[in-house]
This record gives C-alpha cells, structure tokens and sequence, in this order.
C-alpha cells in the first residue's frame, strides 16, 4: 500500500514537472512573456521606413531594454508608419527632445528600436510623440545608392565640393 | 520474376501487418474507457513508463542544449548574428529536435521494456492464462501501458525542451559570453507560443500514440519464445525510428 502510494506521488510529481515546464518556456520564451500588463506607459513615434521591425520588438536606451513595440499602424492621412512604445515605468524620465532610431542587431538580427536621450528638462509623458526620429536604414537602398554612384547622397558631397 | 514475387509478398506482408495493426489500435481504444476504472493500473504505468524516463531525458536534453549553444555560437558569430542565437535555439527545439530526439530516446528507454514484459507474459502463457479467466489483456495489460505512453510523450518532451534552453544558456551565456538579455529576449520576440512551442508538444503527442503502438503491438505479436521476444524488442526500436521520422516530415510538411 506504501508502494502504491510512493507511486502515485511520483507520477504526480512527473505531471506536475511537465507542465511547469510548459510554463516556464512559455512565459521566458515565447511571445507569451510579452504581456506585462500595467507598469509601463505608452509613447508614439512616426517613422517613414519602419523596414523589418515587428510588434513586441524590443526598446532599447544606451542597449538596455527599457520596453517594447506595442502597435505598428499606418497613419492614413499622412502616409507615416505610427509606432506605439510601451516603456517600463522604471524610466519615465525620457527628455522630451530624445530621438528614435530603427537598428538592426547584428547582421542577420531582428530589428529593435533605439532611444537616443537628448538633453531637455523636460520629460515625455504618456501619449506623448518623439519629435525626432529616424527611419530604418534599408539595405537594399544603400546598394542601390553605391551601385549608381554619383546620385543620393553622394551628389550633394561632389557638387558642394566643385562649388 | 522471383524478385518481384519477393517484393511482392513482403510488401502485402506490411501491408497485412499495417491492418493488424489498425485493427489492434481500435480495440485498445475501444478498451480504454473501461480501463480507466482500474486507475491504479495506469498510475502505476505512467510512473514506470514516464517517471522513470525522466532521467535520460533531462540528462539527454542538457547536453543537446549546451552542444546547441556551443555550435550555433561558433557559426553565428561568423556572421556577426549571435544575437539571433536564441531564436535558432529555441525553434530548432521546440519545433524539431525536442520531439524527435525525445521520441527516439523513449522508444529506446520506454518501447522495449513495454515489448519485452507483454512479450515475456506472452511466452511465459500468462496471456493466455488471462483470456482463460476470462480477463482481457488488451483492458488490462495493453490499455494502460498505451495510454501511459501516449501522455507522457509530450510531457518529456517539454521537460527536454526545457533542459536544452538552460543547457544552451549555459554554453553560450555563462562560458561563451553571450548577452543573457539578448539570448532571452532574441527567444521571446520571434517565438510563437502556439506555432512553435505547442505545434512541437502535438508532434510529441503523435510520436507518443506511433512508439505506443508500436511497443505494444509487437509485444502482444511476439513469438512465444526467448529469440521471438528479442526480435519483438528490436523490431520495435526500428519501427518506432522509422515512424518517428516519417511522420515528422509529414506532420512538417502539412501543420509547420
């Protein structure tokens, strides 16, 4: 009888191992981890290009996560793409002249969002807008740019050096 | 003309032993709800047959982690894309390796002993003495080592996956010096809870119904004798690969 008990308990024990560990790759591991209700606050910013960045990508100031992409819509009127930030409340003093810029980490890695700190006293609050943004670089224009040599960026440089 | 009578035979012979197969698979279903009366049965199978696979599980999946970690560390910092590490990592588990290696391991650990011990009560008669007493062994000896089997596929193959993810960190965290940050969070924003992680848990379930009935099918099949059960037994290690394999491109292929 103490066998069968032993027994059981262990069993128990077994089915209770798989699903904790269900729970813990489900919440450190997947995009289920993303859902942190409550604690952070929302900031928007409007972007030409937003290239391969996705929802819940990550928010990064001075490469440390401080949140993540919550919304990625397009503006109609305007034809930008608006991005909605959700960052932790442990930073909410952001000045409110910060820029944004879309990277790519590493070569092949997903693309996240970088916050440049500018130098304001004053603070951006939730809802608030970054001013200054810049748009994901796109690899395939960069090429396209070298490839055609003279027109982009490059003209400006030649003609203000012959002038 | 010999050879294609040869090929002939053998291929209606799997043919008629797929059948067999099919038949024996609805009558332990149709067994189990009757066997679930007898509860104690199953625990006592689930423990022999999940429980104690633990061991070679968890040790198995640390080890495939930490090779994981040290192998795609090596390649990707090539690239500069170590930071695409857990990502690599966590989908190679979740969508391929955890089930297919945990798979293979049980029907080594799980399968054999399943086919051995039905195989041995087979030759040793006491089948046979069951249906005299009029006691069905599909309700009582198949049944529950079926049911067992099938349910503790998927759980080792989660606690597999869960073993790799900090085997890998380990390797490429704490001894190679990638970012903790960047190898957990590279995971969280391109891995689908239902796409990834729960369509790898379903292919466990379907490798834990094929090695199931694999096991039990050669175990009740075998021939009555010492070399019969050892060709039942080995019969079921190759079966199981084999299926193992076939259906997880098929299961690839249509729900990946």
């Amino acid at each position: 009888m103490a066998a069968n008990r032993s027994f059981e308990i262990g069993t128990g024990l077994f089915i209770v191992l798989g699903f904790a560990a269900l729970v813990f790759l489900a919440t450190q591991t997947t995009n289920l981890a993303g859902y942190r209700v409550g604690e952070s606050y929302a900031l928007k910013a409007r972007f030409t290009n937003i290239g391969q960045l996705k929802e819940r990508a990550p928010v990064k100031l001075a490469g440390v996560t401080i949140g993540s992409v919550r919304s990625i819509t397009l503006d109609g009127a305007v034809l930008d793409a608006v991005v909605t930030l959700d960052v932790d409340r442990r930073f909410a003093e952001l000045p409110d002249d910060s820029s944004l810029s879309i990277y790519t980490s590493g070569l092949l890695g997903d693309q996240y969002v970088a916050i440049k700190p500018g130098g304001s006293p004053e603070f951006l609050g939730d809802g608030d807008e970054f001013m200054l943004t810049e748009s994901s670089v796109q690899l395939e224009e960069l090429i396209g740019k070298y490839l055609v040599g003279g027109e982009g960026g490059n003209r400006d440089q030649g003609t203000s050096g012959n002038e | 003309m010999s050879l294609f009578g040869d090929l002939t035979a053998s291929l209606m012979d799997f043919i008629r032993r797929l059948g067999a197969m099919g038949l024996f698979l609805g009558r332990i279903l149709a067994a189990i709800p009757v066997s679930l009366r007898r509860f104690r049965l199953h625990v006592r199978q689930l423990w022999f047959i999940g429980a104690m696979s633990l061991t070679i599980i968890m040790v198995s999946g640390l080890f495939v982690g930490l090779v994981l970690g040290l192998q795609y560390y090596t390649a990707l910092s090539q690239f500069g894309a170590s930071g695409a590490l857990g990502t690599l990592t966590a989908l190679s588990l979740y969508r391929e390796l955890s089930p297919v290696v945990a798979a293979l391991l049980f029907s080594g650990r799980a399968g054999t002993a399943i086919t051995a011990e039905i195989g041995l009560m087979r030759s040793t008669q006491q089948i046979e003495a069951m249906e005299m007493m009029a006691v069905d062994p599909i309700r009582y000896v198949v049944a529950p080592r079926f049911l067992a089997a099938t349910l503790a596929m998927p759980l080792l193959c989660v606690v597999f996956s869960a073993l790799a993810i900090m085997g890998a960190h380990w390797s490429a965290v704490l001894w190679l010096g990638l970012d903790n940050g960047i190898y957990w969070s590279s995971m969280v924003g391109s891995v689908d809870f239902a796409s990834d992680l729960l369509a790898g848990v379903f292919k466990a379930l379907v490798f834990g119904v094929l090695i199931a009935l694999i096991a039990v099918f050669q175990g009740f099949t075998a021939q009555p004798t010492g070399e019969g059960v050892a060709y039942a037994t080995t019969r079921t290690v190759i079966h199981s690969a084999i299926a193992v394999l076939a259906f997880d491109f098929i299961l690839t292929a249509f729900l990946m």
